[in-house]
């Protein structure tokens, strides 16, 4: 048997985990991005901290959003008596309530409104563990009644699809991803392409034409062609337009704040979802209007 | 037990540090899950990378090549596993892996207790780890993309800040 020096152990031993490393990642990338044993693992272990870390973390906002409230009352104070003082905390912390309020009553009006559609709200509880990929984690799976390729929304508009289900937690992509993206509908023209993400908060529309007409603002709702999301869901509006070698480079802002997730719905079937939609408004561009919004 | 134990290089001798029980495994696990939970309350500290800095400190302190890598591929493999299934697993245990030997191999070495090279180790490494992803990327998922940007400057610099404050509230979980 041959003998390695020992100085050199550790470089075997680091080629060699490089290398195990390295085999792992290949037969990951042939194959197509299903579940593993190691991840099921990993999120039910993590979970529990997951969720305990979403309730501490929550509650250290709360004492840092009072904190500065408490710090502004504390500047009026000098010129206000300290009933004022005491009142104006109290309005502070009520229009946090406030806040919390409307946005749980929004969807819960959302919910009401939909009564016919068949949808689960659940709450974000964690975020991707890097800046490689952008998903997000909520609360709620299999128990749920919730399976992977399930759209998810909030009130605003589209926010990805659920691409991974657990016992009491699910993994939702965003549209954001570089592997997220939606079938896309320009609802003025009614042209057809894909919404996907870059990585960045703005998300591209690809396949349109160059010949196309699109202006910037114009609203884009999902096509209901990927079988994920039901027709007409509000995704964003065209934020650039520029000329490419085929197809027109569109960027897009989105309509939902995928960056300040807190709570989402997901929609356990592909019924329709009426939208108030502003976007139905919006007029169809005119036959100047494309050449002007568009960039050269 | 010696709290300390001393490596003889020539005429240099560095310390070798010690941890009580299980602190490096709790240290991993909140720097995983403040990584996995912290961004989604505020998002703007999506910028750290708690977890590349825990592996530094034990890999700069246990200052033995081989705990630092295997270290540095155990917490890299976590952070795969809870990046969601379109981060295979591999990308951030390679790039940690490496991390972990280098810092331990550095730590061997050089005194790296003082504030400025600290600071400048994370620095270093940041940009390091940061290419190693790139490479990664680019290589074996075929997904090229630029290596230096304004922004990993920037955010390998509060790193390194944060590097400095972290790695002070460490040394006290030392034996």
């Amino acid at each position: 048997m041959v003998a390695i020096p020992s100085r050199h152990k550790s470089l075997t031993l680091l080629a060699g985990v490089l290398l195990a490393q390295l085999l792992l990642l290949a037969v990951q990338v042939k194959r197509d991005s299903r579940g593993r044993l190691i991840r099921v693992w990993a999120i039910s272990a993590a979970y529990p901290f997951e969720r305990s870390g979403a309730w501490g973390f929550g509650k250290v906002r709360g004492v840092w959003t009072h904190y500065f409230a408490l710090q502004d009352a504390q500047k009026e104070n000098e010129a206000l008596r300290g009933e004022n003082d005491a009142l104006k905390l109290t309005i502070s912390q009520l229009q946090g309530k406030a806040a919390e309020a409307d946005r749980l009553a929004a969807i819960l009006n959302f919910k009401q409104t939909h009564e016919k559609v068949p949808m689960v709200s659940g709450r974000v509880i964690a975020a991707s563990a890097g800046t490689a990929s952008q998903t997000v984690e909520i609360d709620r799976g299999e128990r749920d009644g919730i399976r992977r390729n399930m759209a998810v929304i909030t009130p605003d508009g589209a926010v990805g699809k659920v691409i991974e289900v657990y016992r009491d937690s699910s993994q939702v992509l965003l549209l954001t991803d570089k592997e997220g993206g939606a079938g896309a509908m320009l609802i003025a023209t009614r042209t057809q392409g894909v919404v996907g993400g870059t990585g960045d908060p703005m998300m591209q529309m690809k396949f349109v034409a160059n010949e196309d007409n699109v202006a910037v603002g114009e609203q884009i709702v999902t096509s209901g062609m990927d079988k994920i999301f039901p027709r007409d869901i509000p995704i964003g509006k065209v934020e650039e337009v520029k000329p490419g070698n085929t197809f027109k480079q569109i960027r897009v802002q989105p309509a939902a704040r995928l960056d300040r997730l807190e709570t989402v719905i997901v929609l356990l079937s592909q019924a329709p979802v009426e939208f108030k939609n502003e976007a139905q408004n919006t007029p169809a561009p005119g036959p100047g209007s494309a050449a002007a919004a568009e960039k050269p | 037990m010696n709290e300390t134990y001393e490596l003889r290089s020539g005429e240099t001798h560095i310390e070798v540090h010690k941890f009580y029980p299980g602190a490096i495994f709790l240290a991993a696990v909140v720097a995983l899950v403040f990584q996995a939970t912290a961004p989604v309350y505020f998002p703007k500290l999506s910028i750290l990378d708690l977890p590349m800095l825990v592996t530094i400190y034990f890999g700069l302190s246990r200052r033995n090549p081989s705990t630092g890598l295997l270290l540095g591929m155990v917490i890299g493999l976590a952070q795969d596993a809870l990046s969601g299934p379109t981060v295979p697993l591999g990308f951030y245990g390679i790039a940690k892996t490496v991390i972990g030997y280098l810092a331990s191999s550095i730590g061997a070495r050089l005194d790296t207790e003082h504030p400025a090279a600290r600071f400048a180790l994370v620095f270093s490494f940041f940009v390091v780890h940061q290419g190693i992803m790139v490479l990664t990327r680019g290589l074996l998922l075929a997904r090229p993309e630029g290596w230096f940007s304004v922004h990993l400057a920037i955010a390998a610099a509060v790193n390194a800040f944060l590097g400095i404050l972290l790695f002070s509230g460490l040394d006290r979980l030392r034996r």
